[in-house]
């Protein structure tokens, strides 16, 4: 019998930028199996977000993820407003839009770079880095902030788009239009990342459907999932777009939904700002006066799949209950069927192919006695804490 | 002796080498950083570099495995690389004629760093190393037999001499040996075995960043980190001079030759530079298949035709 080795891919690890565990056990170059410990990120956002005010919460959720900082935003202002049932400016709706969008864009940018520099194509990382460059001026002019634009707010937005911006807006996309053309043709002829990706991590239809995988992901294996157009919020319904599926499943597949992904990003923010162009300037807020009693959930369609929201209200100006669930939390468990009888170069690409974001996910950390090795607070506690919470807020109604 | 030592370590040898080997690592940097756009490093820095580890960064040893042989097999990188550089630069570079069959020498010398470094790699104890080790010991298997058919075929169009200066000499009174067909394929075989055997992009898999994080050198630091650098200085001088010794009528330093000659060395490490520039990191199984089937055929291929002539 072959006696299988432990190959660590983490806590610290240049696969990733995030602190995570993935331990391979191999044969050979083969892994045979896969198990994961995450958890070095943990926070304690939804505590936290109890302490504060509705207001306070949106720059709260937007520090969750530091790629896509919008994504959490905008599902927490689709929550809030379903609680309040706050129809928003259409002027709003665009500029939300047109902010998501901008977001996908430099995401999934980011996205190919890291997945060269994982192939060792740090050629394909320097370029894509360099193109993203000029999405994060626009996001820099629009909000004054290459990143965390704080842009969301409660029955509409921050700050405007002035329509003497929009021109300049077009014309950055214009150009960046033309160099990504380049990259993506780049990416997509060449015979060696080919060789390297296709074929490599299939994950089925069946599998996605079993692990409830989301976003890109889903989308590579033939599964039309899209938030955006399957429950329609902002301004989606308004402009003509449509979902990228591919149906290979494997790596190359998600590469190329991300990169054509892209164009459609691009469109549907050109549609958004000819919709702004018809709007009244400065017309981007309700006045919200109280969050009523109730409940409400949000999602979102971020880059990497589908961000949840829940949102308990108890008429205070704080929620009661803010639950989060971020789609990297599905889609890691897809690494099981991924990485399984891969070998570890495979692996390696397969681990990073779902754009897995551990802050995004990390809700929960178990801690445990050092001596013993029991844990202090187990899942039952926990739920006996949780169910305990739930009904000292219903006492409390 | 002191002739000899002389050699060994000054000149063609260890610090000749070594310093002409970390100014075109930096060349190397500095072209990839153009092709990335970015600026690139000062022209000192691998000197900087190699200083840094030597004098100021500390060593730390693995817990695990065997500590004397993870120790010595550095210090071999070193002298496997330098003895092998002086017996390729004193005939290029005109300074003694070099013995009958030193070629067959060189090759063999040639293989002794990617030797050490498995042998440090598996005394590290590291299962990452390991992995790393094993890729190494692929890789050498499947290109080392291509790099020698493409010496094979040189014998035979130098008229069957296994003299490394015959070889040189025979270029210039008839013309490089790239200058026809056969050249032209063995030249391109010859830079896919070099980039292996420097472990470049496409073929970097026993160091592996992303994978493996750095494999065969993971547990090195401070000062046998140091060697392996130096190691690698030199290895990127007399590969590329090597070949060029082999296929492009080695170097000439007389007159305007001497810009002649630099700019060839330049040439070929450029060539280097781009192929690790341009391509992904390919998997051991692919470049075993496409040293083995690929580039050995096309080495055949190189020996049939020239001995039609061609």
């Amino acid at each position: 019998m072959v006696k299988k080795t432990l190959i660590p891919i983490g806590p610290y690890h240049p696969l990733q930028e995030e602190p995570e565990l993935f331990k391979l056990y191999c044969e050979g170059e083969i892994v045979k199996d896969i198990k994961w410990e995450t958890g070095y990120n943990h926070r304690g956002i939804e505590k936290l977000s109890e302490k504060k005010t509705y207001d306070q919460s949106f720059f709260l959720v937007e520090r969750i993820c530091g790629i896509c900082s919008t994504s959490h935003p905008f599902a927490f202002a689709n929550a809030v407003e379903e609680i309040g049932n706050i129809e928003i400016t259409n002027r709003a709706k665009y500029i939300r839009s047109i902010i998501g969008e901008l977001e996908r864009i430099h995401s999934h940018l980011l996205w190919v770079g890291l997945a060269g520099h994982f192939l060792g194509y740090n050629t394909v990382f320097m370029w894509a880095w360099k193109y993203r460059e000029p999405i994060l001026d626009l996001f820099e002019m629009i909000s004054g902030n290459r990143n965390s634009y704080a842009m969301f707010k409660v029955g509409g937005m921050r700050r405007d788009i002035e329509n003497s911006k929009i021109p300049l807006i077009q014309e950055i996309l214009d150009k960046f239009k033309k160099k990504n053309n380049l990259l993506v043709g780049a990416v997509m002829d060449d015979p060696v990342l080919h060789a390297r990706t296709k074929g490599v991590g299939v994950l089925t239809k069946q599998d996605i459907i079993d692990y409830a995988a989301v976003g890109p992901t889903a989308r590579a294996s033939g599964i039309d999932v899209d938030v955006r157009r399957d429950d329609p919020y902002a301004a989606y319904p308004l402009v003509n777009w449509k979902v990228i599926t591919a149906e290979a499943g494997d790596v190359f597949a998600k590469a190329e939904v991300r990169l054509l992904e892209m164009y459609e990003s691009i469109s549907i923010i050109e549609q958004c700002l000819e919709g702004l162009k018809k709007e009244k300037e400065g017309d981007i807020n309700v006045k919200v006066k109280d969050i009523p009693e109730g409940w409400g959930t949000g999602r979102a369609e971020a880059p990497r799949g589908e961000v949840f929201h829940y949102v308990l209200s108890d008429g205070s100006n704080s929620p009661a209950r803010h639950k989060i669930r971020a789609p990297s939390y599905t889609n890691i468990a897809t690494f099981k069927k991924s990485c399984v009888g891969q070998t570890i170069s495979d692996a390696t690409i397969s681990l990073a192919a779902v754009d897995p974001c551990y802050c995004c996910t990390e809700r929960m950390a178990v801690a445990y006695d050092r001596n013993t090795g029991e844990k202090i607070m187990n899942g039952k506690d926990l739920i006996a804490l949780s169910a305990k919470k739930t009904e000292n807020i219903k006492n409390q109604f | 002796m002191a002739e000899q030592l002389f050699y060994f370590l000054i000149y063609p040898g260890l610090l000749f080498a070594a310093v002409i080997g970390a100014f075109l690592s930096w060349y190397d940097r500095k072209i990839t950083a153009w092709v990335q756009f970015r600026k690139g490093p000062p022209l000192f820095q691998p000197f900087y570099d190699f200083f840094k580890l030597l004098l100021v960064k500390e060593t730390i040893l693995p817990k695990y495995g065997s500590k004397g042989v993870f120790l010595l097999a550095p210090i071999f990188a070193v002298f496997g690389a330098a003895i092998s550089g002086v017996f390729i630069l004193l005939p290029l570079l005109g300074i003694q004629s070099g013995f009958q069959g030193d070629l067959i020498v060189i090759f063999y010398l040639l293989t002794i760093p990617s030797l050490t470094y498995i042998i440090g790699a598996l005394a590290s104890g590291n299962p990452l190393a390991a992995v790393g080790g094993s890729r190494e010991m692929k890789l050498i298997l499947s290109y080392e037999l291509t790099f020698l058919l493409v010496i094979v075929a040189i014998i035979q169009k130098a008229g069957l001499t296994i003299s490394f200066s015959d070889i040189i000499a025979e270029q210039n009174l008839n013309g490089a040996f790239a200058g026809n067909i056969s050249g032209i394929i063995l030249f391109i075989v010859a830079i896919f075995c070099i980039q292996a055997k420097l472990a470049l992009v496409p073929f970097d898999m026993p160091e592996a960043e992303t994978e493996i994080a750095s494999g065969i050198m993971i547990e090195y630091s401070g000062t046998p980190y140091a060697l392996i650098k130096l190691t690698k200085y030199i290895m990127f001088f007399i590969l590329p001079a090597f070949l060029i010794g082999l296929l492009w009528s080695g170097l000439n330093f007389q007159g305007i030759n001497i810009l002649w000659s630099i700019l060839k060395i330049l040439f070929v490490v450029l060539l280097l530079t781009l192929i690790r520039n341009t391509n992904p990191r390919v998997k051991i199984k692919q470049a075993v298949r496409y040293f083995v089937i690929w580039m050995n055929l096309l080495a055949i291929i190189a020996i049939v035709l020239s001995y039609f002539g061609y």
